[in-house]
């Protein structure tokens, strides 16, 4: 069972649709005991950092993704829910996140060589992995490239150590991939990202599931 | 690097699929759910429906062919036709739409995309609009391309973007359904948004897609119905010939 954490930020409408399609059992919660008891823990999102932050805290699920974390259970955070898991963001404001990846969060447009280049950042675009592992523990056999779609204005910096994949816009390496251990996170949507995105959603799925005891 | 996106546009009449020339001999071709299917398996980028049904019965159909949809397919899903308030866009976003287009209601009320932004974000709102040649003119037209606005491309298109509206849908209506080449010269006159601009209206064949891209570099993605609607030109190969030209596409 997974469960999609419930703090009323963002439309669930397909994340829910995509779980069901590659036949992953999920619940929409923010009952402490319902995700406790789950094999993994997905944190959607989309909009502002400052609110979403906020509103974690208020339904006390910052204090409950913490501990389930350091009890190791799988998390992906998706988005939004990727920048939450970083240690802050600086969008309209200073904001904390949970810390559980170190970087921070950051304006594109800040960034950006170009000032003409439009922002967000939004389409199909191709992640390149760093690590041969990576690459194989994420795409499926014989693939060796994907696109995925993005849709942000903010983005991951300086968080090399825990970089995955990324992908290049406009002259900036935007991170798509984030995690170590068991904390992952995607700055695009799995669930928006076709065929390709319903297998990187199953490859998280396979990597929670608890080895059977022979 | 960014994909340049390819836009199957599928119109629907009470939760059917439809296509018209010039607006006009609408006949009906077949199921939006099977058709959705059979665009993602050929590598559509994202799917665009317009319902054109005028009654509240109609509507209720389309709102639950979105959801079929879009619990069978995982690419971005955009819906337009009959969007005149923010109520609308709650109706199909929570349906699993991603993103909203409007056209007449904007042009009616065109606070309701500074109102959609402000709740759902600009990435949710997409202007469209049809546009026809006046004499020297480039006019903005409404309900379908029946109704005259008398207001020009560029001054409604740069309002939309300065209200909100986080990507343009460009429709020739002089170029739509005729099958020879996206309007260039129209697209043209737009180039300075900064949001994605969509190319709409006259794809007949894989070269106007070339065209596009290569003429037009800052376009972002080209929208086409009957061409592949009627299997003349499948996705799958419109890629392939454009990643042999040089033009970038997710294959």
């Amino acid at each position: 069972m997974i469960a999609v954490i419930d703090y009323e930020v963002g439309n669930l409408f397909s994340l829910k649709a995509s779980l069901e399609k590659i036949g992953a059992d999920s619940v929409l919660t923010r009952d402490p005991a319902v995700i406790h008891a789950a094999d993994a823990i997905i944190l959607p999102g989309v909009g502002a950092f400052g609110q979403a932050a906020d509103k974690l805290r208020a339904f006390g699920l910052d204090q409950v993704i913490l501990r389930e974390a350091s009890d190791g259970k799988p998390i992906l955070g998706i988005c939004l829910g990727m920048q939450l898991l970083f240690e802050k963001s600086y969008e309209y404001g200073e904001h904390q996140g949970l810390g559980l990846l170190p970087g921070y969060i950051g304006s594109l447009r800040e960034d950006l060589p170009n000032p003409d280049s439009i922002v967000p950042h939004m389409g199909w675009n191709e992640l390149n992995f760093r690590r041969e592992e990576d690459r194989e523990k994420w795409l499926p056999q014989g693939k060796t490239s994907i696109y995925t779609y993005f849709v942000h204005s903010f983005y991951a910096k300086e968080c090399d150590d825990v970089l995955v994949a990324d992908a290049e816009y406009e002259g900036i390496r935007v991170p798509g991939i984030v995690g170590k251990d068991k904390i992952w996170g995607m700055q695009f949507h799995p669930e928006k990202s076709g065929t390709d995105g319903l297998s990187l959603l199953r490859r998280f799925i396979e990597m929670t599931e608890k080895p059977e005891v022979v | 690097m960014l994909a340049k996106r390819i836009i199957p546009c599928l119109d629907i009449r009470d939760g059917r699929v439809v296509k018209g020339k010039n607006f006009q001999g609408i006949r009906d071709v077949e199921d939006p759910v099977v058709m959705a299917a059979f665009y993602n398996e050929s590598g559509a980028d994202e799917l665009v429906f317009y319902d054109i049904t005028a009654s509240a019965e109609g509507r209720k159909l389309f709102t639950e062919m979105v959801s079929d949809v879009a619990r069978e397919v995982f690419i971005p899903l955009t819906v337009g036709g009959g969007i005149n308030t923010a109520a609308d866009f709650e109706r199909v976003l929570t349906h699993g739409a991603d993103k909203v287009s409007v056209n007449s209601g904007a042009l009616k009320n065109p606070s309701l995309i500074d109102e959609a932004a402000r709740i759902y974000g600009d990435q949710c709102v997409v202007l469209s609009i049809d546009c026809h040649r006046v004499g020297n003119e480039y006019h903005v037209f409404s309900k379908g391309g029946r109704e005259d606005t008398g207001r020009e491309l560029l001054s409604w298109a740069r309002e939309g973007v300065e209200r909100g509206a986080g990507e343009i849908v460009l429709n020739s209506m002089d170029t739509d359904g005729v099958r020879q080449g996206f309007d260039l010269e129209m697209l043209s006159l737009i180039s300075e948004l900064k949001v994605p601009v969509i190319a709409s209206g006259g794809a007949g064949c894989m070269e106007d897609f070339y065209r596009l891209f290569e003429d037009l570099p800052w376009v972002s993605a080209g929208l086409a119905a009957s061409i592949f609607h009627y299997r003349e030109v499948a996705v799958s190969d419109l890629k392939k010939y454009l990643a042999g030209k040089g033009i970038p596409v997710r294959i």
